[in-house]
């Protein structure tokens, strides 16, 4: 491979340059930049060195299942680099928490479609070859291959060889054409015949489609997103980039090629089972989106639900999840509304006991926190304390621990909506020194001790949590996997096969000698051969 | 009958299928014991000569079976049968006891119970073609085995499908999975009896008792590859098409390097391997074999590790609602 192997020196100049100027180590003898571009190219094309490198793909991957991914689940990476201080800056710089996008990674995959190509592009040559040309010679002894059968009839040597082509020729093989012969030509007493051909087309199909499927993942983490936002029924959400409360951009994703389309989540309606043994489970939910694809279009009503996604320019909008947001209104100790509004709770297990927080930063005299946990069907005992006893809103009420002080939004550090900075607060205390919980149910108030003010739970909403997502390049690595597929089967189930028949005179007999070779790595030649015979020569005895 | 009488029935059948499974070892084993003691019969005089058998094996004379032997052959060969149509059983009852009905693989009990099948069923298809007779005992043990551990460890009641698992390309990509996993198991298992073949021979035994029985060396290295060459595909299909479509429309995401989705890649990595070592000079044979398990390694652990181990993590964990953890995060 001459060829390739000037050109791999060509794009790296460094291998073949620093290798002459030093005395070269014991190992590859002393070579020409040329010679030792392609000795470099030959291990990397190499089945070994190819096979060394699948198992370090494998091998690759794993801790990206056992370290949690930035990429997958930022919240529990987050979570995880909280718990381990010491070896996080270790697992961040090794870049474990990005596996699949780290360099090691790539390198390895690299290489890998460097020696995809260089293994693809010298066979389509030789299989370009192989495919236009005759099938080989028989060989001298046909006796000596290791499939072989022979028979004695009576009929013509010429009679058997015709019968001999067209039996083969049924059976999809090709046959060597005798005056095609070159200087050597074929004895006229035997016929050689090839199938099988497209097999070696199906490996290399397979090994194309992966750099297709390749090209269309590759396009997808370049300029696809993923974003989630989570909408309260009744709030409406705009397609940039503030709205989203996460966002995954592919590396070159640019934020004005935002589709711009809105919608409002009119409603959301979800079934419980409410008897028998799957009571608690939900059967079907849905959302009933008005959808906008322009600032300027007119809204259209569309239904998403599990599975069954909203397509918008592209643009994909699953609904992933859904929960409580109650509303809450806190008024401070002048009566002033303080806070008021749908509270998003994050719901913690199947009967949906939801975790939320408020925060209250205008209140007077002191800024006002809650914190604590709803309960779509409260419940409660002594052994358990409150719990939900079911999913859906049969008797809702939220349970919270009320703070005061500083709830550290003023410094100008983000915060999660979902916690509380607990550094500047302090618990609201009874008379007792016990700290202060409210429990509300549906429309009830309850006053904060110590002319802090109050607080009302005044209504419940729903909230669906969407997966708003744009991968391009999706259906290349599909229609790219089905080839690779294809290309598999045929790879792996069409089997190369060569036959070889002679017919020679002796006495007034004719001796018919078949042999094969068959050329795929799980082929068993005996059922073929005995198949031809039987359509040569049914009757005869053979040995 | 009730969904709550599909259930015990299910588990019934369960039970006695296994009990079966294990007659037809019993079986087996008479017709073991039962033939005469020179006349071990070795298929490798059946595989045919020529081949280039590296094995140092002399095709022993096969002298005829007793007639005992070759009634307790077909009697374990029918009790198999019918274990099997007792575990179709288990598994349609066990899909009929939902409300409502639905595929039986719900769970990690369900694709157990479902992949057992698979290899039993594959085991009788292909029984007369690759000559399997000598596969009888190691896969009676295997599936009693793995049933045992399924109904004491990983056993769940019926509970509905979850939304997100409604979908066709659920039960196209399950199925898929299954097959190729029954198809993959029974490769291992031919892979393993090749390598422990291989140190028998190595030590001068492997001529006598069970091992006999067996193939020649290149003939199991022949058979495992067809199961292998018959898997991957079925895998490839599985975990890299059905899989990413289904997961597209259930999570929005084709591929999102989720434990599972990485272990399926994995494992179909290292299967890819093995094709490849099998087309490489010094790797065929032994090191295939080990390729080829340590594949199977990676696809059990796949189906039952990751739901132990990662299981929060994992948008395919069965013991969390998925509902929830998408919302809680």
């Amino acid at each position: 491979m001459p060829r390739e192997g000037r050109s791999l020196t060509d794009v790296q100049p460094e291998v073949a340059a620093s290798a002459p100027v030093p005395p070269p180590p014991p190992g590859p003898p002393a070579m020409s930049p040329v010679e030792l571009g392609r000795w470099a190219w030959r291990q990397l094309t190499s089945m070994r060195t190819a096979l060394v490198l699948l198992f370090l793909l494998a091998l690759a991957a794993i801790p990206g299942s056992v370290v949690p991914q930035e990429a997958v689940d930022s919240l529990r990476a987050s979570g995880w680099k909280a718990d381990h201080p010491g070896l996080t800056p270790v697992y961040e710089r090794l870049g474990l928490f990005d596996v699949y996008g780290s360099p090691w990674f790539a390198a390895i995959y690299l290489l890998l479609v460097v020696s995809l190509v260089g293994c693809i592009v010298p066979r389509s040559a030789v299989y370009w070859r192989a495919f236009r040309a005759q099938p080989p010679r028989a060989p001298r002894h046909l006796g000596r291959m290791p499939d072989h059968r022979r028979y004695e009839t009576a009929d013509a040597p010429d009679d058997v060889l015709d019968r001999a082509r067209s039996v083969l020729r049924a059976r999809r093989y090709r046959i060597r054409d005798i005056a095609g012969d070159g200087p050597v030509e074929e004895a006229g007493d035997a016929v050689s015949a090839e199938r099988g051909y497209l097999r070696e087309a199906g490996n290399l199909l397979f090994h194309i489609s992966v750099l297709v499927v390749l090209a269309g993942f590759a396009m997808g983490s370049l300029f696809g997103f993923k974003g989630g936002v989570i909408v309260v029924t009744g709030d409406s959400f705009s397609n940039t980039l503030s709205q989203y409360d996460d966002f995954a951009p592919g590396r070159a994703f640019a934020p004005d090629a935002l589709a711009p389309f809105s919608f409002k989540v009119d409603s959301f309606d979800v079934t419980f089972i409410r008897k028998g043994r799957s009571a608690g489970s939900a059967t079907k939910f849905f959302a009933d989106l008005d959808v906008q694809p322009t600032p300027t279009s007119a809204p259209r009503r569309q239904r998403i639900s599990v599975n069954h996604p909203l397509t918008i320019d592209g643009t994909k909008v699953f609904l992933i999840g859904h929960g409580y947001a109650p509303h809450i209104t806190v008024r401070d100790g002048k009566g002033n509304v303080a806070y008021s509004g749908a509270t998003v709770f994050l719901p913690e297990n199947e009967a949906f006991t939801s975790f939320g927080v408020v925060k209250a930063p205008d209140a007077e005299p002191t800024q006002i926190g809650l914190r604590g946990e709803f309960y779509p069907t409260y419940a409660f005992t002594m052994a358990t304390g409150p719990f939900s006893a079911f999913p859906d809103a049969k008797n809702p009420a939220i349970s919270m621990l009320a703070y005061s002080g500083d709830l550290g939004l003023d410094n100008g550090e983000a915060q999660s909506v979902y916690a509380l900075d607990m550094k500047g607060l302090k618990p609201v205390t009874k008379a007792d020194g016990k700290p202060v919980r409210i429990d509300l149910a549906l429309g009830k108030s309850q006053t904060l001790p110590g002319g802090l003010g109050t607080v009302t739970f005044d209504g419940l909403s729903r909230f669906v949590r969407l997966q708003v997502s744009e991968s391009p390049g999706s259906k290349i690595a599909l229609a790219g996997m089905v080839l690779a597929l294809t290309g598999l089967l045929a790879s792996l189930f069409i089997r190369p096969r060569r036959i070889w028949l002679r017919a020679r005179r002796k006495g007034d007999r004719t001796i018919v000698e078949v042999a094969g070779l068959d050329r795929s790595s799980g082929g068993d030649l005996t059922g073929e051969l005995d198949q031809i015979l039987g359509a040569l020569e049914p009757k005869e005895s053979r040995t | 009958m009730t969904h709550e009488q599909f259930e015990i029935f299910s588990n019934q059948a369960v039970a006695a299928c296994a009990v079966l499974y294990f007659l037809a070892f019993l079986a087996q084993l008479a017709a073991y014991v039962s033939r005469p003691r020179a006349a071990v019969v070795a298929p490798a005089a059946r595989s045919r000569v020529g081949e280039g058998d590296v094995a140092v094996e002399a095709p022993p004379a096969e002298p005829p079976a007793s007639q005992r032997t070759e009634m307790f052959v077909r009697l374990a060969l029918a009790l198999t049968a019918f274990a099997a149509l007792v575990h179709l059983a288990a598994l349609v009852t066990r899909g009929l006891a939902a409300d409502p009905a639905r595929v039986p693989w719900g769970n990690m009990y369900e694709f157990t119970l479902t992949a057992t099948f698979v290899v039993v069923a594959l085991y009788l298809l292909m029984h007369r073609r690759f000559a399997l007779a000598w596969m009888a005992p190691v896969i009676t043990l295997f599936v009693l085995a793995v049933l045992m551990v399924d109904v004491l460890v990983l056993y769940e009641p019926v509970i509905p499908l979850r939304d997100a698992l409604q979908s066709p390309w659920l039960v196209i990509h399950v199925v898929a999975a299954i097959l190729a996993t029954g198809a993959f198991t029974m490769g291992g298992m031919v892979s393993a009896l090749y390598l422990v073949k291989e140190r028998a021979l190595s030590r001068g035994g492997g001529q006598t008792g069970y091992l006999a029985r067996v193939p020649s060396l290149v003939g199991l290295d022949r058979l495992a590859y067809r199961w292998h060459a018959f898997a991957f595909p079925v895998w490839t299909f599985a975990a890299l098409i059905a899989g990413p479509i289904w997961a597209q429309y259930a999570w929005g995401r084709y591929w999102g390097w989720d434990p599972k989705e990485v272990w399926a890649f994995i494992t179909w990595v290292v299967y890819a391997g093995y094709l490849h070592a099998r087309a490489t000079a010094g790797w065929r044979g032994h090191r295939a074999a080990i390729v080829a398990l340590v594949g199977l390694a990676t696809l059990w652990f796949n189906f039952v590790g990751i739901n132990f181990f990662f299981g929060s993590g994992s948008q395919h964990s069965y013991a969390v609602e998925l509902v929830v953890t998408a919302v809680g995060g």
